[in-house]
């Protein structure tokens, strides 16, 4: 298993995260040591093993249906990089 | 500054030896002398400090003082913090104030502790050694061109310092062990969900835990009897009974039987924290305790599957950092792809970005059960072999960590090597177990050497009672680094 | 060549909790600007979910409702995608173990009555809103919307033309709102389409390659975008084109479908089990309490309206067409024991007037008890149809009760034999040349002699007494 420059550069298109192609040669050395550690795992037989995804055995807990929340906006847009009118701002979004 | 344990200082302030604000300014003038030259804190606000001394300078005067009010503590930079600069250690978050406070940091100012200030970590709580934080690298107060370990570098640098006489810290795969070992203080990360994770800021969001970190075992215990408790803003935290994790410092531990696993032993342990370690055994078994040998043979497996496992979680949990409602945002942009991609290449360090795109792959169409699926099969394999364990041993012991504190930038190019250095804490972290580190010696260079604890789940009492037998019986976690005055 | 259309709907359903999904967040519609986004919505960095009991209790109800299986463990996933309106920058849904997983629902086009098959229901959180409008070249972002609860809901592909798409999705619609889970409200995005479309030879047995219609909010937007897409389908296939997998949405001003994003631009949404949610449990105890609040639903409803109303399968459709009508309908049947009057009533006049003034029946000026003592005073004779008529004009205009209205407007029928007869002898009198015409065989001239005394009467003879009457003096 081995990732080509071309994998790191979808992988950071997912993960929105701009990458040179300088960058990507560079992160593609690293991340393959990495699955190469990673690797010792695939010979593992766990056919009839069941995944673990929490640590405890437990069920969803749930919450009443009732309004608890108030309005925050003014605290919460305080913090934002760009607002008006109440309304996070981004670059105009096409569809 | 006094060498004082949390007891003592909770019954100096009882006994009105001295006030919060007096004790909260005394830790304030030290951080002002020593924290240029260790950089453990991000972020220190005197005046908010000591306004909340002062609140609790009026609850004691009250009558109205639990076990541990007034005593001060410091607190990781990634829990929120309402009206604190909440970092995580990153360029991402460089700017943000937190509006709300985490359930930890709820708890502590309920128990009337003043916060000292927001500690340094490696950014996101992703590294081993402190020195991926946006904010610099923290020092280890035991030689400063070393380093303290991670993720909870600065909570433990400072506690090892005496610029805080106790820290909160937080541990996905050892981030509060390590550390602790690394700077010669105790730090315990309690069973998974006994302490609430909401307002603390999510790296992976099943292994993530909160946990004490001060000098000795008896503080934990005290720590942990205000940190943990049911929130029902955390989906994952459990309603349990109320515990008094003090409850069995005392008992002797005549009949312990101490589990150590082969694999803890084997290759790659450096041959001075092994000694340090069997010298350990030794004094337990001279307290009554008797060693089994056990084995977690899938707990070699651990690191791989921890590098999909967390890598994948925060991917995911990373991927709030947009840019859009909080947080840094790049300058310059284009269109909306570019003003993502750009504020997330600025606002996350080297060591981040590959783990988010670690992440990204093993989820990414095609992967998913070749990598996520087979490693949460390999973790439920782990999780057995220490229920296998438990069958005939109270508590594991090994090391914490495969050696001591390395030089600051010997393993920052090597992130491979780097991983290697949680071997031993992994396994309880995928397992949900609880863990702790006590000091235990120190190697030829005088770098603390830490000693690991495993309990079985909510076994946290029994654990801090065999670390708590262990320090009355020796001085290691009582030793501070000298030359820092 | 002929085509045969294959069409499968997923309907997302904003579910009638009072708060959000995973937060305390009020789901009102229409406030101002992220007033209704708290820290959970606008995915702070630490906080975390914990799901809403009534959401899942709205999903037990659908599942319950269409007879479907409901899985006892069922967990959340996060999809993730980049998106302004999407905080996380994922969204909680269920994907592996949805809640609901079958069930069916029958649709009726015109005479046939078909059995359309559901592939499963899920929940999820819905996204907030882009605003479009400029600020400074920039879009707005409003997170009021995000975290409220969805079902989404998908069909089989079994629906083979337009109008069974839409009779599918006012059935659902009918039912979800019957049932209470969801307000129906299509403007307000409460009910939203998307619909999946191929087209295949008739007598292929493969599906052609589909392309999905996004965000349908109207069942006769749902209609033109299918009946274009199928055409544009057939046409591209019959050119020699390729259809090539597509997510397009529909411009209503155009009528016209158009490209959104293509497969090779599909996203690739990194599913995964949500570690901040544990598995959801269903307990029976739970499921039987939730059974035990469902109304009779519409199937059982209209079956019963066939057996104690004596009306037809399609009428007790019609009437069964939500709950707030079939409500009326048996109130109205009840009150005047006159099942099959009620019912062209309730769907002839009452209907009309409603269509005419906008109104929906919850907001009827006619109530439905007033309509049954209205129709109680045709069958005992008090009033003809037509005078009828004109006391449901007089309950319309508020004008008071049936009786009241009879008495003060002098609408009762003429019963009084002998003045009758002298009204009909005064217009044969008055009307010699129909007399004659009417005796030299013109069928004609009798009705305009009815026509004459009805006018006499002031409309209030009986009409069936005035044939009798006439008929009897002409032989």
């Amino acid at each position: 298993m081995s990732l080509d420059s071309d994998d790191v550069k979808r992988i950071a298109r997912l993960a929105r995260i701009e990458t040179s192609d300088a960058e990507a040669q560079a992160t593609q050395a690293q991340l393959n040591s990495i699955f190469d550690l990673i690797a010792a795992m695939q010979a593992v037989d766990t056919r009839d093993v069941s995944p673990m995804a929490h640590a405890q055995e437990v069920y969803q807990r749930l919450r009443d249906d009732v309004v608890t929340e108030t309005d925050r906006h003014a605290a919460f847009q305080a913090i934002a990089p760009a607002v008006a009118n109440g309304l996070y701002l981004v670059p105009k979004v096409i569809e | 500054m006094p060498e004082t344990s949390l007891s003592a200082l909770a019954a100096q302030l009882a006994a009105r030896q001295i006030s919060s604000r007096e004790l909260a300014q005394a830790y304030l003038d030290r951080i002002a002398a020593l924290n240029p030259a260790i950089n453990a804190f991000i972020t220190v606000d005197a005046e908010k400090t000591l306004l909340e001394a002062a609140a609790a300078d009026a609850l004691i005067a009250a009558g109205q003082a639990g076990p541990l009010t007034g005593v001060p503590i410091a607190h990781k930079d990634i829990f929120c913090t309402d009206g604190w600069l909440t970092t995580c250690g990153s360029k991402m978050l460089h700017n943000f104030v937190a509006p709300y406070d985490a359930h930890v940091i709820r708890r502590f100012k309920a128990a009337g502790m003043p916060s000292l200030g927001k500690t340094n970590m490696d950014e996101f709580a992703m590294g081993s050694s402190n020195e991926t934080s946006y904010f610099g690298a923290v020092k280890n107060p035991w030689n400063p061109a070393y380093v303290p370990g991670g993720s909870s570098g600065g909570a433990a640098a400072c506690v090892a310092a005496r610029m805080a006489p106790a820290a909160t810290g937080t541990d996905t795969g050892g981030s509060i062990r390590q550390p602790a070992a690394l700077c010669g203080i105790t730090g315990l990360k309690p069973t998974y969900g006994l302490v609430s994770r909401f307002g603390m800021i999510a790296f992976a969001s099943s292994l993530d835990q909160a946990g004490p970190m001060a000098p000795s075992a008896e503080d934990c215990a005290l720590l942990l009897n205000v940190m943990t408790g049911f929130d029902p803003n955390d989906s994952t935290s459990l309603a349990r009974e109320k515990e008094d994790y003090t409850r069995d410092l005392d008992k002797p531990l005549a009949g312990l039987r101490v589990g150590l696993p082969r694999e803890f032993f084997a290759e790659g342990l450096n041959s001075e924290v092994a000694a340090a370690v069997q010298a350990a055994v030794a004094e337990l078994k001279k307290l009554g305790a008797t060693p089994v040998d056990i084995s977690l043979a899938n707990s070699r497996l651990a690191i791989p599957v921890y590098y999909v496992l967390a890598p994948a979680e925060a991917s995911s949990n990373l991927s709030r950092f947009d840019g859009v409602r909080y947080g840094y945002r790049a300058p310059e942009y284009g269109n909306l792809d570019d003003m993502y991609s750009k504020t997330r290449a600025q606002g996350f360090g080297a060591e981040v970005k590959r783990r988010i795109l670690i992440g990204a792959y093993v989820l990414s169409h095609g992967y998913y059960d070749a990598y996520y699926l087979q490693a949460q099969k390999i973790r439920r394999l782990i999780a057995d072999d220490f229920s296998e364990a438990f069958k005939v041993c109270d508590v594991i012991l090994g090391p914490t960590a495969p050696g001591t504190a390395f030089k600051l930038g010997e393993k920052s190019g090597d992130p491979v090597e780097m991983y290697l250095n949680d071997l031993y804490t992994i396994p309880a972290n995928l397992a949900g177990l609880p863990g702790m580190s006590l000091p235990c010696g120190f190697d030829a260079q005088g770098l603390p050497i830490g000693l690991q604890l495993v309990g079985n789940y909510f076994s946290e009492a029994k654990m801090l009672n065999v670390a708590h037998q262990y320090q009355r019986a020796t001085d290691w976690h009582a030793r501070a680094p000298e030359g820092l005055k | 060549m002929k085509w045969e259309t294959v069409i499968g709907l997923e309907v997302h359903t904003q579910l009638a909790t009072r708060s959000k999904i995973f937060s305390g967040s009020s789901t009102a519609f229409g406030a101002a600007p992220n007033t209704q986004a708290s820290a959970v919505d606008i995915a702070l960095p630490g906080v975390l979910p914990v799901l809403n009991r009534g959401a899942v209790e709205c999903a037990i109800k659908f599942g319950l409702a269409i007879g479907a299986t409901l899985n006892r463990v069922n967990v959340f996933d996060r999809k993730s995608y980049f998106y302004p309106d999407l905080p996380k920058g994922y969204q909680i849904s269920q994907l592996a173990k949805p809640i609901v997983e079958g069930g069916a629902l029958n649709i009726v086009v015109g005479d046939t009555e078909r059995t359309i098959r559901l592939t499963r229901a899920h929940m999820e959180e819905d996204a907030g809103k882009s605003l479009h409008e400029d600020f400074h070249g920039m879009t707005g972002i409003d997170l009021n919307r995000a975290g409220t609860p969805l079902l989404e809901i998908v069909s089989e592909p079994e629906m083979r033309s337009s109008a069974e798409a839409v009779a599918y999705a006012r059935a659902l619609h009918t039912l979800v709102t019957w049932i209470g889970i969801c307000d129906g409200n299509m403007q307000e995005g409460s009910f939203r389409v998307d619909a999946n479309v191929s087209v295949r030879p008739v007598g292929q047995v493969e599906l052609g390659t589909r392309r999905e219609i996004k965000n349908l909010n109207s069942f006769r937007f749902l209609q033109q975008a299918i009946d274009y897409e199928v055409r544009w389908q057939i046409e591209t296939l019959e050119d020699g084109g390729r259809i090539e997998q597509a997510t397009v949405l529909f411009d209503p001003d155009r009528g016209e479908t158009r490209m959104m994003r293509s497969k090779e631009e599909a996203h690739d949404y990194r599913y995964f089990p949500d570690p901040d949610l544990l598995p959801v449990k269903l307990d029976e105890d739970w499921i039987e309490a939730v059974r035990a609040t469902l109304p009779e639903l519409p199937v059982a409803m209209q079956a019963r309206f066939q057996q104690d109303y004596g009306v037809s399968a399609y009428d007790a459709a019609v009437l069964t067409g939500s709950r707030a009508l079939a409500d009326y309908f048996e109130t109205a049947a009840q009150a005047c024991s006159q099942g099959k009057l009620a019912a062209n009533w309730v769907m002839g006049e009452l209907s009309a007037a409603l269509n005419k003034a906008e109104l929906d029946i919850a907001s009827s000026p006619v109530s439905a008890a007033q309509l049954g003592t209205l129709i109680a005073r045709i069958q005992d004779g008090t009033l003809s149809g037509k005078l009828a008529k004109q006391v449901f004009e007089g309950l319309w205009e508020g004008a008071g009760e049936v009786d009241a209205i009879i008495e003060a407007r002098g609408l009762k029928q003429m019963s009084d034999a002998g003045e009758l007869e002298k009204i009909v002898d005064a217009v044969l009198a008055a009307n010699p040349k129909s007399v004659e015409e009417f005796r030299a065989g013109k069928d004609k001239a009798f009705n305009a002699l009815v026509g004459q005394v009805m006018k006499a009467s002031r409309g209030k003879a009986n009409p069936a007494q005035v044939n009798e009457l006439l008929k009897a003096r002409l032989q």
